[in-house]
């Protein structure tokens, strides 16, 4: 539907935009700002590829909780406020933007190469009908990935008892 | 038991010789009667089995030559090279010379060198020098001559430079090798060529294939008998690498006597006679060698005239006879080379032991009273006569043989090549000119000979008043192998009476089965009676027109001493000067060479491309390379983080392609 | 229908997160780039799960997680950086250095 298209081509634009102001603002503060709003707008991509569900947890848990933490430290780190700017000079702009550019456009050629799937709806779009938005995603993770999700957790442990050891100011 | 079969002894002989001396000289021991006896006893052993091996083969009808193969040293694919001796007609009479010649040498050397420290060691090298030689008259195949011709070669510079302390002789003994190397250059060169076209380096074989192999006049052949012949320059002393010659009389007199006159020099003679069909085959080159031959033979003569040195005359006159030897040779007339040969170590054996004689006695006298004069300087002598009667007496003897008077054996060798050269002249009007060459050395010839003799032994005596009573003739075991040799010199001539005098030419038959082949080649033409007799006048007229002249004209009552003479000048500075050839060389050839070796090769190649850019070269760049990598080691981060995303962009290129 | 243009748009995003990385020095800064990386590898999954199964949304859920423990523990190690050099600019950090 060309409605569909104008709007995932909005906010594709909204995010490439955003992305682009995240990493060139001098103040990092500035950037993990733009960096939420980036996020924002790849939750509503994931909004409109059917990926209803995980466009909530990325709103929750990338831009709600992650991007807070780094919000956090910057501010612990007293780096707000602006300061010298930490970009690199024009030789490493030109650096980066060759390689960047050369593997965007690897990347693109790769993109175009994807075989375009035929008319109507999905198989994904199909499942969702039959068991729900948020079922769909939650019975393979219970049944056939349960082992993953498992670890996952023992991951999340070993994180958090990381992170307090590596923050102390005496070990 | 036969001789023959155990023809290897021969050269054992003299190398046990030298492995048992050299043991005696390296220990550091005294003892000088073992060495007397070690060092002259295989001599005298070798020429007893010489002259048994000589018996037997005149006995045996059969075959005029037996190959001794003693082990397989060579064979790769179609060359298969044997270590074999070879006792023909030919090296019959070489053996005979070396071990005859060598064996009263080494026994004059006893007397000789008596006081001198390295009394071993000299009886060592002369020992091998003989091994060598041997070797090289009996070899089988150009190989094994080779063996020997280098082995001489190398013994050679041993013995000029034998008392090597002194730079002067160690420069004649580099001298001579090096110069001699030049020559053998030439050798091997036709030892290449000769295989190339025959397939074989055995003399047999060769010269069995030759006529057929070649074409006569071929430019093959030609290249290879000149090739041949250029180590016959160096070898035997042939312009253009004679200067050696001279140099080389720094070593002993007894040396200059075996090495340098009788035995090693005429290798190369040798050599040209047992190619004799090689060189048949090319007129072109028998040519070169004659009137090489020629012209060495008087321009040696001329240089001869004004030497003061009595060795440095000796040396000339052997080069000047060795161009007598090459004439022979080059005109077919092998046996007349030969006989020359043969004659000519006698005489040359006699006067240079005879001139050892006198400066034995001039040195004797000089150290007696601590004075400096050159005891070789004729300048310095005169009237040794009276001191010296038997040494005086013998080499007059020597000396109107070389001068080629009759009933000498000088005499007749010499006649036999300048008939030759003239019945040559009747087909090729060339070697008229080669046999006028001739005619005027042997008057040159008996000139400086005659002068030798008047300044050394007659007129007033110029040693010193204080040197003159302790001059005397030399002991026994020196004047011994003078006598010898004097009736040798007396006799010689029997060996070859040609028929004009009556006489059955022995020599002549004993050498046709080697030199048959040869002279079937290319004949020799004959000479009418009358004009061989013409000959005979002739060259007798000149030999004693040139002894009269000489005491006619030389002041040899009113010399001065060395030390008080005036330098030469004009014509005679030249010819005492040598005609300036060894400063020409050193300019021209040596200096360049020198500059080319220390300056480019050395200085630039060596030092700055192989040293430089090459091995210092790769160095450098492998530790360039590894500054380019350490800097990659920043340590940053960010750094290594771009390197990463370079290596994704590779890989991906690489996967999308 | 959208497999295409999401795919396109994931590869800038991706590549702008490596420029990013490659251009700023701040610690902090580049480590967000790599959460932008993320996202986009996140929108390549998605995209792609429409047509060829769950496993692709399965995925994103768990890179979250994984996300989610590695900034934690990024952003500890960043600050005891902090701590010991009172600095955050790679440039001034090169332990790694020989």
């Amino acid at each position: 539907m060309p409605g569909t298209l104008l709007l995932f081509w909005t906010f594709a634009g909204l995010a490439v935009t955003s992305a682009a102001l995240c990493i060139t603002r001098r103040n990092p503060l500035a950037s993990a700002l733009w960096l939420v709003v980036t996020m924002f707008q790849i939750a509503a991509l994931f909004v409109l590829l059917d990926a209803q569900f995980l466009a909530v947890l990325q709103v929750l848990v990338y831009a709600g909780a992650i991007m807070v933490l780094f919000l956090f430290v910057i501010m612990l780190l007293n780096l707000g406020r602006g300061g010298p700017s930490d970009i690199r000079g024009p030789a490493g702009v030109a650096v980066a933007t060759l390689l960047a550019g050369a593997l965007g456009v690897q990347l693109f050629i790769v993109a175009r190469s994807a075989p375009s799937p035929g008319p109507g709806a999905g198989p994904l779009a199909l499942a969702e009908q039959a068991e729900g938005m948020v079922g769909v995603v939650a019975r393979p993770l219970f049944t056939t990935y349960l082992v993953p999700f498992e670890i996952t957790s023992v991951l999340l442990l070993a994180a958090i008892v990381g992170a307090v050891v590596l923050a102390k100011r005496q070990l | 038991m036969s001789a023959l079969a155990v023809a290897w002894l021969l050269p054992a002989l003299p190398l046990a010789g030298f492995v048992a001396n050299g043991a005696l000289a390296l220990s550091g021991s005294r003892r000088k009667g073992a060495v007397s006896i070690i060092g002259v006893g295989v001599l005298v052993a070798a020429f007893a089995l010489a002259a048994a091996m000589v018996a037997e083969l005149a006995r045996g009808h059969a075959d005029p030559a037996v190959v001794l193969r003693l082990w397989p040293w060579m064979p790769v694919g179609a060359l298969q090279v044997d270590v074999a001796l070879q006792i023909d007609h030919l090296s019959a009479v070489m053996i005979l010379v070396v071990t005859g010649v060598g064996s009263l040498i080494h026994l004059y050397s006893v007397g000789y060198m008596h006081d001198d420290p390295g009394y071993a060691r000299y009886f060592a090298y002369l020992n091998l020098f003989v091994f060598f030689m041997l070797v090289l008259v009996l070899g089988a195949n150009f190989p094994v001559l080779f063996v020997g011709w280098e082995g001489v070669g190398l013994c050679s510079y041993l013995l000029i430079g034998f008392w090597f302390n002194e730079k002067i002789n160690a420069d004649a003994g580099l001298k001579a090798f090096v110069v001699n190397r030049i020559g053998d250059f030439g050798f091997l060169i036709a030892m290449f060529l000769i295989f190339r076209h025959t397939g074989s380096l055995d003399f047999a074989a060769v010269f069995a294939k030759a006529p057929t192999a070649f074409a006569p006049g071929d430019a093959a052949v030609t290249a290879i008998a000149l090739f041949l012949f250029l180590g016959c320059t160096g070898k035997s002393a042939q312009i253009p690498l004679y200067v050696w010659l001279p140099d080389a009389m720094q070593g002993p007199t007894p040396v200059s006597a075996l090495i340098h006159a009788a035995t090693m020099v005429t290798a190369g003679v040798y050599l040209v006679a047992r190619c004799g069909v090689l060189f048949a085959l090319s007129p072109v080159a028998s040519a070169v060698v004659a009137g090489v031959g020629a012209v060495t033979a008087l321009f040696a003569a001329t240089i001869g005239l004004k030497q003061w040195d009595i060795k440095k005359v000796l040396a000339y006159s052997t080069i000047s006879q060795l161009g007598y030897m090459f004439l022979g040779v080059g005109t077919g007339a092998f046996t007349a080379g030969i006989f020359h040969l043969v004659t000519h170590a006698f005489f040359k054996a006699l006067l240079f032991l005879g001139a050892g004689s006198v400066i034995h006695a001039m040195h004797a006298a000089y150290h007696a009273t601590h004075a400096h004069d050159d005891p070789q300087d004729m300048r310095n002598m005169g009237g040794l006569r009276a001191y010296l009667p038997r040494t005086a007496a013998l080499m007059w003897i020597a000396t109107l043989a070389i001068a080629g008077l009759p009933p000498l054996a000088g005499f007749f060798s010499k006649d036999e090549i300048l008939s030759a050269a003239y019945a040559r002249a009747a087909t090729q009007p060339v070697w008229y000119v080669f046999w006028l060459l001739g005619i005027a050395t042997a008057l040159l010839t008996a000139f400086y000979m005659t002068r030798l003799m008047l300044y050394t032994f007659h007129g007033p005596n110029r040693t010193g008043e204080r040197e003159r009573t302790h001059l005397h003739e030399a002991p026994a075991v020196m004047t011994g192998p003078l006598m010898v040799l004097g009736a040798l010199t007396l006799a010689g001539g029997a060996l070859n009476v040609p028929h004009l005098f009556g006489g059955s030419a022995r020599l002549e038959r004993w050498l046709e089965p080697v030199t048959h082949p040869a002279t079937a080649l290319r004949a020799l033409p004959e000479l009418g009676h009358a004009t061989q007799w013409f000959l005979v006048v002739v060259a007798v007229a000149v030999a004693a027109a040139g002894i009269v002249a000489a005491w006619r004209v030389l002041p040899f009552e009113r010399l001065a001493p060395a030390r008080l003479a005036a330098p030469e000048t004009g014509l005679g500075r030249v010819l005492w000067k040598k005609f300036y050839v060894d400063e020409i060389y050193h300019a021209v050839i040596v200096r360049p060479l020198l500059w080319l070796s220390r300056d480019v090769l050395w200085g630039v190649i060596d030092r700055r491309v192989v040293d430089g850019a090459a091995v210092n070269g790769a160095a450098r760049l492998s530790v360039a390379i590894g500054w380019i990598g350490s800097k990659l080691q920043t340590g940053e981060v960010g750094v290594y983080v771009a390197l990463f995303v370079v290596g994704v962009v590779f890989v991906l290129g690489a996967a999308l392609r | 229908m959208l497999l295409g243009p999401a795919l396109s748009v994931s590869a800038v995003l991706f590549a702008i997160g490596v420029a990013g990385v490659l251009v700023r020095r701040n610690a902090i800064v580049i480590f967000m780039c790599v959460e932008l990386m993320l996202n986009a590898v996140n929108l390549t999954f998605i995209a792609l799960a429409q047509n060829l199964g769950i496993a692709g949304q399965i995925f994103v859920f768990f890179v979250m997680a994984v996300a989610a423990a590695e900034a934690a523990v990024g952003l500890a190690i960043i600050l005891a950086i902090f701590r010991h050099g009172r600095t955050v600019n790679l440039q001034n950090i090169t332990l790694l250095k020989g």
